[in-house]
């Protein structure tokens, strides 16, 4: 391990600087306009605590995500950083922010509608085509139709434009 | 501990000895999570249930990832690969529980303790030790066949993680919630391609059906409770697979309907198979691909 410097500044908030940090997968999104971030706070021994959640149960950036704010929170000052997971209330979709959004859409990714609202009960059964909708974020046409509902990752779905021709992906409502 | 890189974070997040080379590495599933066993609940009954629902998670994306430079489309290789990693991630989770209850012993006859729970409960189990059922075990045969499968699977375990959100243990409800909204969109999935390939050409027609008459034998021991979930049912943790049977068998004849397939008459009943270890020599031959490297070098590090 490397001997660093550490600054001399007195730390800042550390909610400041775990909301810098960016998603490992979505560069242009922080994980606090994801709604990953779910809590940052100081405990009275000055440890800092982040709680985080994954989107999906199998996101291999979890580690990454642990890993960078780690980094960011350490280089801030904060020598004492607690990562912890949390796994309820499941992550949704509608946790993404209006400002990530616009970011998502920005870099060519078509941002999510409302999620589904979950009955208690069993879950009803979709086999017709899937009902969403999405603008294409190159040319801003709402004539997009769904090639798959899997993409590169499994939060996002694949859409191609019928009016530009373009492919893009789009953030599934989850 | 004050990391000049991302990358030196990420060697340092576990420990100074490097990461055991076949799991995940970056971090414990569970890391952070409250793992206390709520009272009245056996801790050991909890860990061999969390077994049965990750060992078919895990089989299940194996067979998946069998898939992938396979699949009939590219768009189709991506969506198994996602699904694959839906169920790695859920199974990462129950397998991890299963190891904050104590199912691995106090006895870890393991070549290195440095492993993390869920990887020793993947890597190093026996065929007998696992929970799975022939359902998943069963080899994928041809594209239909799959599809056929994945949908059985996916409508039994959404139909359990549905009922499994309100259990009584905490991680696992937690576990079910988040997991309800993954197998959603798998059992869509398959159901559009059972759908696709059924009322389809006659070829595709063909293959459907022989897939219906391939995967229906493989329900016979799936809605028989073991005792450790009746017991766990009575206790408001797990769930009596006897009480899903209906709805399973609902969604299955409603979509093999609509796909103009005949439905088979339902299997007779086994009782209980993969849940008390007794697997056919296909699970074998599986964990050999699966655990194979690790086991022979178990001590290997990054």
């Amino acid at each position: 391990m490397t001997a660093v410097t550490l600054p001399r500044t007195a730390p800042t908030d550390p909610r400041a600087v775990a909301e810098t940090v960016t998603d490992p997968e979505l560069p242009m999104l922080t994980l606090a306009d994801l709604g990953v971030l779910r809590d940052v706070r100081r405990e009275d021994d000055g440890t800092v605590v982040v709680e985080i959640t994954p989107t999906y149960s199998g996101c291999p950036a979890m580690g990454v995500m642990r890993a960078d704010l780690l980094h960011a929170l350490h280089t801030a000052g904060f020598h004492d950083v607690d990562v912890r997971t949390v796994l309820s209330p499941a992550w949704t979709s509608d946790w993404i922010s209006e400002d990530g959004r616009r970011k998502l859409a920005a870099g060519g990714i078509a941002p999510p509608g409302t999620a589904p609202v979950r009955s208690p009960g069993p879950i009803p059964l979709q086999l017709g085509p899937t009902r969403r909708t999405a603008v294409c974020p190159q040319c801003g046409s709402p004539d997009t139709v769904e090639q798959s509902e899997f993409s590169a990752t499994a939060c996002k779905a694949l859409r191609r434009c019928r009016r530009c021709g373009e492919p893009f992906e789009h953030f599934k409502e989850i | 501990m004050h990391e000049e890189t991302v990358y030196e974070a990420l060697s340092n997040a576990h420990d100074d000895e490097g990461h055991w080379a076949f799991g995940t590495g970056f971090d414990e599933p569970l890391a952070g999570v409250d793992t206390t066993v709520p009272d009245g609940i056996d801790p050991a009954d909890l860990g061999a249930y969390c077994l049965m629902l990750g060992d078919d998670a895990l089989v299940l994306a194996q067979r998946l990832t069998q898939w992938i430079t396979n699949a009939p489309e590219l768009e189709e290789e991506v969506a198994i690969g996602n699904i694959g990693l839906d169920l790695l991630g859920q199974a990462r989770l129950l397998l991890a529980r299963a190891g904050s209850v104590g199912v691995l012993g106090r006895s870890r006859d393991l070549a290195t303790d440095s492993i993390p729970d869920e990887d020793a409960l993947a890597y190093f189990r026996d065929a007998d030790e696992f929970r799975s059922t022939a359902l998943v075990e069963a080899p994928n045969g041809d594209f239909a066949r799959t599809m056929l499968r994945l949908l059985a699977a996916a409508t039994v375990r959404l139909a359990v993680f549905a009922r499994l959100r309100d259990s009584r243990d905490p991680v696992l409800a937690a576990i079910a919630a988040k997991g309800v909204k993954e197998l959603t969109y798998h059992r869509d999935h398959a159901a559009r391609w059972v759908l696709r390939l059924g009322d389809g050409t006659e070829e595709s027609h063909r293959r459907a059906q022989d897939g219906v008459a391939a995967v229906w034998p493989l329900l016979a021991d799936l809605f028989t409770a073991t005792d450790v979930e009746t017991r766990l049912a009575a206790a408001g943790v797990a769930v009596d697979p006897a009480g899903v049977r209906d709805e399973v068998r609902d969604v299955l004849t409603q979509v093999l309907q609509r796909a103009t397939l005949s439905v088979p008459e339902w299997p007779a009943e086994t009782g209980p198979r993969g849940r008390l270890g007794e697997h056919g020599p296909e699970l074998t031959e599986l964990l050999d691909t699966l655990q194979g490297l690790a086991r022979q070098h178990p001590a290997a590090t990054w």
